[in-house]
């Protein structure tokens, strides 16, 4: 079973920051929040909601790989996809097309970050806002 | 800066609008926060000038393992006080030291006056001083509104703004920090006033890559299994703060009506249970804590017939509890978020507002004050004329409340009642009345606060009063929390952030220290938060007590003021014997 992040519990959040410190650390050895696949924002500044923007791990036609002019963004199993940074020619296309706005981009290797559903965010946030979910797989 | 051997610091200084960027090396001796401030503090203050002076530096820092470990979350100002004429030095959460982290900035000095109202923006690319006329007057909450919609950075950001009252030169007027935190204390938001500085807006989101990740995350985990785990920060995160309320009320050290006693009959109401079921709506955190203390109320109210209710959102923490509540008398938990929000809205300290109050209020029962002064009737409980006071207060609106501004140390040497003015070195007192330990240590503390040596927490702990026992126990404290202020952890975590643990957290970002290198960093930083007291005037023996302390029973009994004395003596020893150290 591949597994999904789903953030459906971000009214509890608490605006800690942690799963982007996990996330950057975990998956780019970098302390910057800049380099997280998930982001935390406030609308509305602090006294509004936190709402956390991440892959929804599009399934079936995922616009993101459907923009890759080179075949760097394939299909992954259960939702989203898989960057092959070889193949990354840094077109920004992905980004562009991704309608949510979960693609970023790292400025300085020039690849965007993708997000893995690796769950790092999920296990280490202390207020159940981010958890993971079993999905079959739809390829 | 994190894996450089320099402290980065940025001089800025509003009336030549010109700007400095400094790698010193010399200042990892002093090893981050209020070590490094204290540094550039002393530095660049003129001991013997007034604290509104435009030469004065205004420093802010952080450490060196800010936002990249659990609860390192504060930012430390350092200035001189206008409310005490010495050493200032004020923490603050929110975002603030993400920021400056991501910025890249260790520290930051800003001096001079702008030749007109202004705010400072900072990126990592960027630094300029943005015309803020309009905003003057403007209260904190829009400011930041405003600001926000002006600057680019959502959610990388800080904002950090003064009310009217910190304009206005409030003495004790605070710096709102993204809308729910503050640099409460000692006034650092009329000095911010003082150098026509409405606000300051950081944005950070420079590359940091990991250096050794393997040893890095490893003590990362270790650290934030304890803190969301164990039972170590769980009070923070369920009733938050304002569980002190009721324990304290129990033992008869909550401070109730200008401390006439030492518990509240109406604590109940105004308890961190009572708080959370009747106004909790929601709890957050600031960035890098896992906790989440912040507890914010909602307070609503009617203002028209036909069910017409507006609402706020208001962030509420046991001192303010004690000094907008049971110190005036104020029995329920409405009404004390309705002070709060005006405290809030007019940017001034929560803790030296309602001291300053409670002595006003028994002043004018004593007949020393009329109404003619005071405007409204002041009376314990009375919070319809507490929130007229406040605005006045903050407004300066006559002689009388001018005065007040200036703090109740000096208002009552001009209207009389010090005896009942509680404050230590003319900071108002914090919210424990729990026996030699508090009294000494609030009179000691190097900012005269309740967190430089925990003295409340010794007289709630220890098993038998013993006067060496209090005073090494209060100075051993002094000096290991200039090493924890100079992480800048938050101090709630300081169970968490032992010797041990730290030490490791430093070596995993290539920081090695032995024991004797902090104990003798420690050292070097207290030895010169002193002499920037003695630098302004400030002298440890002229500490006088008001006698209130006195006359109402503390937590652990009765307290003789020539033993108080007797412990401050024993303390100053110890402090002349560590500055007379080679």
């Amino acid at each position: 079973m591949a597994r999904i992040l789903k953030t459906d519990g971000m009214k509890k959040c608490i605006g800690c920051f942690t799963c982007m410190l996990v996330c950057s650390g975990l998956n780019r050895q970098n302390h910057s929040i800049s380099k997280s696949a998930i982001r935390i924002k406030t609308s509305g500044g602090l006294s509004g909601k936190f709402v956390a923007n991440a892959c929804i791990a599009c399934t079936g036609e995922r616009a993101c790989a459907e923009s890759c002019p080179t075949g760097a963004l394939d299909p992954r199993p259960g939702g989203g996809v898989i960057l092959d940074s070889k193949k990354c020619i840094s077109c920004r296309k992905c980004a562009k097309a991704c309608i949510v706005g979960a693609v970023y981009f790292d400025e300085l290797q020039n690849t965007p970050i993708i997000c893995k559903h690796c769950g790092a965010c999920a296990r280490y946030c202390p207020h159940e806002c981010l958890r993971m979910e079993e999905v079959s797989d739809d390829i | 800066m994190i894996y450089e051997d320099y402290i980065k610091v940025l001089y800025i200084d509003l009336s030549s609008r010109k700007i400095r960027i400094d790698h010193r090396k010399d200042l990892t001796e002093y090893l981050g926060g209020v070590g490094v401030a204290s540094k550039l503090l002393e530095e660049n203050l003129k001991g013997d000038l007034d604290a509104f002076d435009e030469t004065q530096p205004i420093v802010f820092a952080i450490g060196p393992l800010t936002y990249i470990f659990p609860v390192v979350t504060k930012t430390v100002a350092m200035f001189k006080s206008p409310l005490t004429g010495e050493l200032g030095e004020s923490y603050a959460g929110g975002r603030l030291a993400l920021t400056m982290l991501h910025a890249g900035y260790d520290a930051v000095v800003i001096t001079g006056k702008a030749d007109r109202p202004c705010y400072i923006s900072i990126s990592k690319t960027d630094i300029d001083i943005k015309d803020a006329r309009a905003l003057w007057q403007i209260s904190s909450d829009d400011v930041g509104r405003i600001i926000r919609e002006r600057e680019t950075g959502e959610g990388k950001r800080s904002i950090i703004r003064i009310g009217p009252g910190g304009e206005n030169l409030v003495r004790f007027a605070s710096v709102c920090v993204d809308t729910y935190r503050h640099f409460g204390r000692l006034g650092l938001g009329a000095v911010f006033g003082s150098k026509n500085l409405k606000a300051i807006s950081i944005i950070g989101d420079r590359d940091m890559p990991i250096k050794d990740f393997k040893s890095y995350f490893k003590v990362y985990n270790d650290i934030y299994k304890r803190a969301t785990d164990t039972g170590i920060m769980s009070k923070y995160h369920d009733s938050g703060t304002p569980i002190n309320v009721e324990p304290l009320n129990l033992t008869g050290g909550l401070p109730t009506r200008n401390l006439q006693a030492g518990s509240f009959e109406h604590a109940d109401s105004i308890s961190g249970e009572a708080f959370a079921e009747k106004n909790l709506v929601r709890k957050m955190a600031c960035t890098g804590c896992p906790v989440g203390c912040i507890h914010i109320g909602q307070l609503r109210k009617a203002f028209g017939e036909g069910y017409e209710y507006e609402s706020m959102n208001v962030g509420y923490d046991y001192e303010l509890i004690f000094a907008l509540g049971s110190y005036l008398g104020v029995k329920s938990s409405d009404d004390i978020l309705e002070l709060i929000e005006r405290v809030e809205n007019k940017g001034i300290d929560a803790m030296s507002t309602g001291v300053a109050l409670g002595w006003a209020t028994e002043a004018f029962a004593k007949k020393l004050i009329t109404e003619k002064q005071t405007i409204v009737a002041l009376e314990f409980g009375n919070t319809a004329n507490y929130v007229k006071a406040i605005e006045f207060l903050a407004d300066r609106e006559n002689e009388f409340y001018r005065m007040l501004g200036e703090g109740a140390y000096r208002a009552s040497e001009v209207y009389g009642g010090q005896d009942f003015a509680l404050t230590f070195g003319r900071n108002e007192m914090p919210g424990y009345h729990t026996g030699y330990g508090s009294v000494v240590g609030f009179a000691v503390s190097a900012r005269h606060s309740h967190l430089c040596n925990a003295g409340y927490s010794f007289d709630q702990t220890a098993k038998e009063f013993d006067k060496e026992k209090l005073v090494d126990s209060l100075f051993s404290e002094e000096k290991e929390r200039c090493l924890l202020n100079s992480l800048v952890i938050c101090l709630f975590a300081r169970k968490i952030y032992d010797r041990k643990t730290f030490t490791e957290a430093l070596a995993s970002v290539g920081r090695n220290y032995t024991d004797e290198e902090l104990d003798d960093m420690a050292d070097r930083i207290y030895r010169t938060k002193i002499r920037i007291k003695k630098a302004c005037g400030f002298s440890q023996t002229d500490i006088k007590l008001p006698r209130r302390l006195f006359e109402t029973k503390s937590m652990t009994g009765m307290l003789d003021e020539t033993t108080a004395y007797e412990l401050i003596g024993m303390f100053n020893k110890k402090v002349e014997e560590l500055m007379d150290k080679p």
